[in-house]
């Protein structure tokens, strides 16, 4: 029996019958459209899927729709203005941070986070702040040059863009 | 940036803000209106045989179009799935493979049914309601048991488990080994790993039943040989099948070969008329996505006691999995690469395959180069130690040092400096440093060891003569075109794909930087069997630069000198009187009259060309390459083991690597870094494990499956020396694998070196702290 869930995502309210047991992931990938949050595994350890939810980082693969209710979602489509980019996002493309980028949106989005209540982390914190996600390809070194990176540009003022909804 | 500084730029990647902004293009992403899901029933039991299958149920359920077993499709698809012969051309026994099993299943997870339905959701749950009866039989799971007279069969009526059994001969070994002064030999077990892309694969397809036309969307490191080997099964004409793979989030080998859902899925759709797709979740990855490895070796090698390398001698039994993987018979090059960077008298290889039940094994990054260069420096370190000598020593004693070198099975290395890695490596590590601090840890107890691994690898596959009898007729070479557009942009079209490896980027830097355009005006195609030349070879065994990069370069280069043809024409001069620089051809001696190459590619679409001359400014090439590359370099690993707790601490990693010349550092730099992480992974992590009585997968989510977080993976320390091939016209060879390839033996050496004192010679893999904690308590009792 499908029910009526209202909650905004990036930004913008919505309103939509789901069925109570499809996915957040699903919802947000294949009723909104925003399939740069991906999915990797299906036992929460990967973490591409990882979206802000109310500005905490969620697995999006282990949440239904319907708990969001109410919630304001952002996922990596939301984190700066159409057309700019996030420091972090910026960082992740400088310090060659990413290669295939599966993993990449919810890396950007689990570090926007650890970024959030940490403006300086050690590699220590960084790697438990990402130790919820899985990458392949980079062998991590990149990526944590790159977290630090975007924390050194939002401590210097670049400005971390208010995510849309966040 | 000056067009002629592109080469060796580290250039941004051009692929990166799609990906960085969730605007990426997987094949989940791709979801047409219309489409229908599938999901596989697939079979509890390693072995059994399947007594009855009854879908009533489950056709019944909400949703459900269509529920399949075999007996429908063997209308839709014919033959048998393609077995290469790669390295082993003659096979003892090749089970035939379909790709949905009809009377017995042979490994865990072999399709038996399909269910297709509106929703992934009612897929699954009408999936739940296939009712399959199985009469169980004995599973074959460990490769030495199913070797011995008597084993119950992989296979119902198969003549034994052995799919193939070879000897490469390498010299004399027996007399070889006559002047030994030492000996050692070790077992050395190479466990079964699961590539572990973090996107799964998946297939989409679209029939159009009225101009009888397939398209496949699907995640695939090789989407030409994909057409061919599906539009064949399917009966169709290779040209009415296009295959398009897009973003690709990674591969590591394991999206090569066909699997059944790429039969499965374009054969549903064919039937019921209407889109279908099939995204693969990890569980179904970890079961049945090909695994690699799985090889146990047993090993002799024969020395003097002044370090002289003299035989290595040496058996690979290599677990086939229920089938033969397509490419699978790659992973027996271990044997032909066993030898390493040094001078043996003689070396001697002999491969067996064993059939099991287990999913397939098939290429998985470096795919029988790990496994050789692990066993010949496992085995390197153990003479060292037998004699009591330096193990980094005892390399330079056996580099080989004179080039091309031509190695004990006649194959030609084309260029090295092995020396030069190793001093580097051994400078930037603080060997010496290392060595003393070690002595000084000894006498507290601790346990701190050092391995180094000097490796080489073959890589870029061609040549045409060696590869084409390897893949059962088709060569592997590359294909490019370029095509200059009137207005001078250029689209580029590879046959190669890449899955994370940049070559949207560097490609396009090598067509820009011989062309002498801007980047900008470069539109780099892959991917899509609609576009480009008739036939690309994919991306795998590190040959993309090294052949597609090169077949790119080739086309450029015919454009380039009709163009320069054209230039001398509009110019009145012969086109010998002109020199090409910045994209600008001028007279030599009057650089005031000139054209861009971009005014002659106007001009060529337009009339008053030179007699003969056809319009258009574009060409297509095909680059086969004359022997392979041979990249290498040294890794050095400084580890610790916790005496009491048996885990490992990486104190320092350093890699200095040799690819040849570089198109983009940082591109390099990345590969390295995430190849070595994948060794490493091997090294202390990771491994399928199987259950040695019931055969039951007992690894089968990313929970029990250890990827490595970035907690286990340490700051990597890499440098490069430069050293060209001779192969190409770039100089280039190639980097995907050679972290990989590298690191795994670097990790074990260090280990063993740390625990030398207890008198532990060998580790196997993964040195997980549970293994190595028992060593150490079994050592010490």
């Amino acid at each position: 029996m499908a029910q009526t869930l209202r909650l905004t995502v990036n930004g913008a309210a919505r309103e939509d019958e789901v069925e109570p047991r499809l996915l957040l992931v699903h919802y947000l990938r294949e009723r909104c459209g925003l399939t740069g949050t991906h999915v990797g595994c299906d036992t929460s350890q990967c973490g591409a899927c990882t979206v802000l939810c109310d500005g905490q980082p969620v697995k999006s693969c282990s949440m239904l729709a319907v708990q969001a209710e109410g919630m304001a979602i952002t996922t990596i489509e939301g984190l700066a203005p159409p057309g700019g980019m996030h420091p972090l996002q910026t960082a992740f493309w400088e310090e060659h941070g990413l290669q295939c980028g599966f993993c990449t949106p919810g890396f950007i989005m689990a570090a926007s986070a650890l970024l959030a209540e940490n403006p300086d982390p050690t590699d220590d914190e960084i790697g438990r702040g990402l130790e919820g996600n899985l990458c392949r390809c980079t062998g991590y070194v990149n990526i944590r040059r790159a977290v630090h990176r975007a924390a050194a540009a939002i401590r210097e003022g670049a400005g971390a863009p208010a995510p849309m909804g966040g | 940036m000056a067009v002629s500084q592109l080469i060796g730029a580290r250039v941004q990647r051009r692929e990166d803000p799609r990906l960085i902004t969730g605007h990426g293009r997987y094949i989940e992403d791709r979801l047409p209106a219309g489409v229908l899901h599938m999901a596989v029933v697939r079979s509890p039991h390693p072995h059994a045989r399947i007594v009855s299958i009854d879908t009533s149920q489950a056709a019944g359920a909400p949703g459900v179009l269509a529920v399949l077993t075999a007996k429908d499709f063997h209308g839709q698809l014919a033959g048998a799935m393609p077995v290469t012969p790669s390295f082993v051309p003659e096979k003892k026994y090749v089970p035939e493979r379909f790709p949905i099993a009809s009377e017995e299943v042979c490994f865990q997870g072999e399709p038996v049914a399909v269910v297709i339905a509106d929703d992934r959701y009612l897929a699954a749950d009408a999936a739940e309601q296939v009712v399959v009866e199985y009469d169980p039989l004995p599973a074959v799971v460990d490769i030495e048991a199913a070797m011995a007279p008597g084993s119950p069969l992989a296979h119902v009526g198969g003549p034994d488990n052995i799919g193939w059994d070879m000897t490469f001969d390498g010299g004399d070994i027996d007399a070889a080994f006559a002047r030994a002064e030492v000996t050692v030999t070790e077992r050395i077990w190479q466990q079964r790993l699961a590539p572990t892309p973090m996107e799964p694969r998946g297939v989409l397809a679209d029939y159009s039943p009225y101009d009888e036309r397939l398209t496949i969307w699907l995640s695939s490191q090789n989407p030409h040989f994909i057409r061919l080997f599906i539009s064949g099964a399917m009966g169709m004409p290779e040209s009415r099948v296009r295959v398009v793979a897009e973003d690709v989030g990674g591969g590591f080998g394991s999206k090569i070969s066909p699997y059944p859902e790429d039969y499965l899925v374009p054969a549903a759709a064919r039937l019921l008329g209407r889109p279908v797709r099939w995204i693969e979740t990890r569980t179904e990855s970890v079961l049945n996505a090909y695994h690699g490895r799985g090889q146990l070796f047993t090993a002799e090698a024969a020395a003097l006691r002044d370090g002289t390398l003299l035989g290595l001698r040496l058996t690979q039994v290599l677990d086939l999995g229920a089938y033969h993987g397509t490419f699978g018979a790659f992973q027996a090059c271990a044997c032909l690469m066993a030898g390493g960077v040094y001078r043996w008298q003689a070396v001697q290889g002999r491969t067996i395959g064993v059939l099991t039940n287990k999913v397939p094994t098939d290429p998985y990054r470096g795919a029988g180069r790990p496994e050789g260069t692990h066993l010949c420096e496992r085995m390197v370190d153990r003479v060292a130690q037998e004699i009591g000598m330096d193990p980094a020593e005892l390399r330079r004693r056996n580099f080989a040092r004179e080039f091309p070198f031509t190695n004990n099975f006649g194959l030609v290395y084309d260029s090295g400096n092995y020396d030069g890695t190793l001093d580097r490596a051994m400078e930037l590590v603080d060997y010496q440093g290392w060595r003393q601090r070690q002595a000084a840890g000894r006498q507290q107890g601790r346990l701190i060891g050092i391995g180094c691994s000097t490796w080489v690898e073959i890589c870029g596959f061609g040549p045409s003569e060696a590869t084409a009898g390897a893949t059962g007729g088709i060569a592997l070479v590359e294909s490019a075109h370029i095509r200059f557009l009137p207005s001078g942009s250029v689209a580029a079209f590879v046959g190669t794909h890449a899955q994370g490896q940049g070559h949207d980027t560097t490609f396009s830097q090598i067509v820009a930087n011989t062309l002498g355009i801007p980047m900008e005006k470069v539109e780099l195609r892959h991917g899509d069997t609609a576009e480009g030349p008739a036939f690309g070879y994919g991306t795998y065994g590190s040959r993309s630069l090294a052949v597609g990069g090169m077949a790119l370069h080739k086309a450029a280069m015919v454009v380039r000198d009709k163009a320069q043809k054209l230039a001398g024409h509009l110019l009145e001069v012969s086109p010998q009187d002109l020199v090409f620089e910045q994209g600008t051809f001028s007279v030599k001696g009057d650089p005031s009259a000139h054209k861009t190459i971009e005014e002659v590619a106007l001009a060529a679409y337009g009339g008053k060309l030179p007699e003969g001359m056809e319009q258009g400014l574009e060409a297509v090439s095909y680059f086969d390459p004359p022997n392979w590359v041979w990249p290498f370099g040294a890794h050095i690993c400084v580890v610790e083991v916790d005496r009491e707790t048996g885990a490992v601490q990486v104190h320092k990693y350093v890699a200095v690597d040799d690819c040849g010349n570089v198109i983009n550092p940082m591109i390099v730099e990345g590969q390295v870094h995430g190849g070595i992480a994948q060794g490493m992974a091997q090294a202390l992590y990771e491994e399928v494990a199987y259950d040695q009585e019931s055969g039951l997968l007992l690894t089968g989510t990313l929970t029990d499956y250890l990827v490595p977080t970035m907690n286990e993976i340490p700051e990597l320390t890499l440098d490069r020396t430069v050293t060209p091939s001779p192969t190409n016209p770039l100089g280039v060879k190639g980097i995907g694998e050679a972290g990989t390839i590298a690191s795994s033996a670097a990790v074990i050496n260090a280990i063993a070196d740390a625990l030398s004192p207890l008198g532990i010679h060998h580790v196997d893999m993964p040195a997980s702290p549970d293994r190595l904690w028992k060593m150490i308590q079994e050592a010490e009792s």
